[in-house]
């Protein structure tokens, strides 16, 4: 019968589609998990990150699938929006995958911070470490990430946007 | 026995004036997907579009379950008639040219960001569990949309020219979002709302320093008040809903 550990542990290789070097779990919305002892049944709370987000439906159905092919009887994936995702719930080990996968990892947010006008983030570059980058495209392929080029070795890279 | 408690809870009505703003401005940037000045743009306008609607999606499923007559979302988005939208005209004016729809997204997201900022901390635990998700959308849409209204502003003559029409065209219109009627005073009484005129001295804080930065002038206040959220619609709201809502009405139930 599945536990509540094993859950967890088959949901840490639910990976993103958008992003698929981050398992759900690493990506930190899945805000909880439980399975029922005596009937098997998981009941899953996930917390989308932007409201549009068009991948939110597609990981509801991976999360469904991975848990009923490990022994869930049925499940359950339900939305809480508060406390809202952020990016400061990333798993520990979540920005260094992102860097080699080519995604500049997000910094700390500035939540609730004043909009400072004509000030760059300037996100290292993935690829070579180097501080000379700029912003291409605030908004980039996906809700959460802008586009960026390195002016040092020239490569273009992805940042997920600190919110 | 316990006593019996209610839940604080946001009205309908008031639901559907903050869905169907965020539906319609969505569906007026849509427009852009393919047609944006240039690429960057192009994907600008559409995420802001893909974030609103999401939010109206939100909003929508929370009004029809409030309402009680077995509406979702999308039976409010697609079979409502004009007159019976409560977005604000502002959203649903045309977009006009780059600097008409920047100007717009700036002037409409920093009134967003403060009405979220607000709903936050709104006694319905939904309400405020959307806000605090869509604040941060909606600073980021100011951020991007203000920086254009500096950069074309403080721009060539050109660019200058576009955006003081686009300012003179838009202005008035925004005068209606600090209108509030009886629905707006009692969800504010409860506790679920917000006052909208109260918000109008901080916005005029956010908005007018970025209208110095792009040495735009601040147009005069004009007696003039659309009246959108109550119902009356410029001609435009039926176009632009003729083009939303055709596909389901002809095709009722269709999913993919």
């Amino acid at each position: 019968m599945l536990d509540n550990a094993t859950a967890w542990t088959v949901l840490d290789a639910v990976l993103d589609p958008e992003v698929p070097v981050l398992s759900v779990v690493e990506l930190g919305i899945v805000r909880a998990v439980s399975v029922d002892a005596m009937t098997g049944a998981a009941d899953v709370v996930v917390t989308p990150t932007y409201s549009g987000c068009p991948a939110t439906e597609v990981i509801a159905d991976a999360i469904r699938d991975a848990l009923l092919a490990a022994g869930a009887t049925q499940v359950a994936v339900r939305t809480q929006l508060e406390p809202a995702w952020t990016t400061d719930w990333l798993a520990p080990g979540a920005a260094e995958k992102l860097r080699a996968y080519g995604i500049a990892p997000p910094g700390a947010r500035a939540d609730g911070a004043a909009v400072v006008r004509f000030v760059p983030r300037r996100p290292p570059c993935p690829r070579c470490g180097s501080r000379a980058t700029e912003q291409l495209s605030r908004f980039g392929a996906t809700a959460c990430k802008a586009l960026y080029r390195c002016t040092d070795c020239r490569e273009p890279f992805e940042h997920f946007k600190p919110i | 026995m316990d006593a019996v408690t209610t839940t604080p809870a946001l009205d309908a009505a008031s639901l559907l004036r903050l869905g169907d703003n965020a539906l319609i401005l969505g569906q007026r940037l849509s427009e852009l997907c393919g047609h944006g000045p240039v690429l960057e743009e192009d994907i600008a306008t559409t995420n802001i579009a893909l974030d609103l609607i999401g939010q109206a999606r939100l909003l929508l499923a929370l009004a029809g379950q409030r309402e009680g007559r077995g509406r979702d979302e999308d039976a409010l988005a697609f079979l409502r008639d004009a007159a019976d939208f409560r977005n604000v005209t502002l959203v649903e004016l045309p977009n006009g040219d780059f600097a008409q729809v920047m100007l717009r997204v700036f002037l409409m997201s920093s009134f967003q960001v403060l009405a979220w900022e607000a709903l936050s901390g709104s006694n319905d635990a939904d309400v405020a569990g959307i806000a605090v998700r869509s604040v941060k959308e909606a600073r980021y849409h100011a951020e991007h949309s203000g920086e254009w209204v500096i950069r074309l502003g403080d721009g060539t003559d050109a660019s200058r020219a576009r955006m003081l029409a686009a300012l003179d065209a838009l202005w008035p219109y925004t005068a209606e979002l600090f209108v509030d009627d009886a629905v707006d005073a009692a969800a504010a009484a409860a506790g679920t709302g917000v006052v909208w005129a109260s918000l109008q001295p901080t916005w005029r804080q956010r908005v007018e320093p970025v209208l110095a930065e792009a040495t735009l002038p601040v147009p005069a206040a004009t007696p003039f008040r659309s009246r959108g959220r109550f119902g009356v619609h410029s001609e435009h709201l039926g176009h632009l809903l003729a083009g939303m809502q055709q596909l389901h009405r002809a095709h009722p139930g269709a999913t993919w």
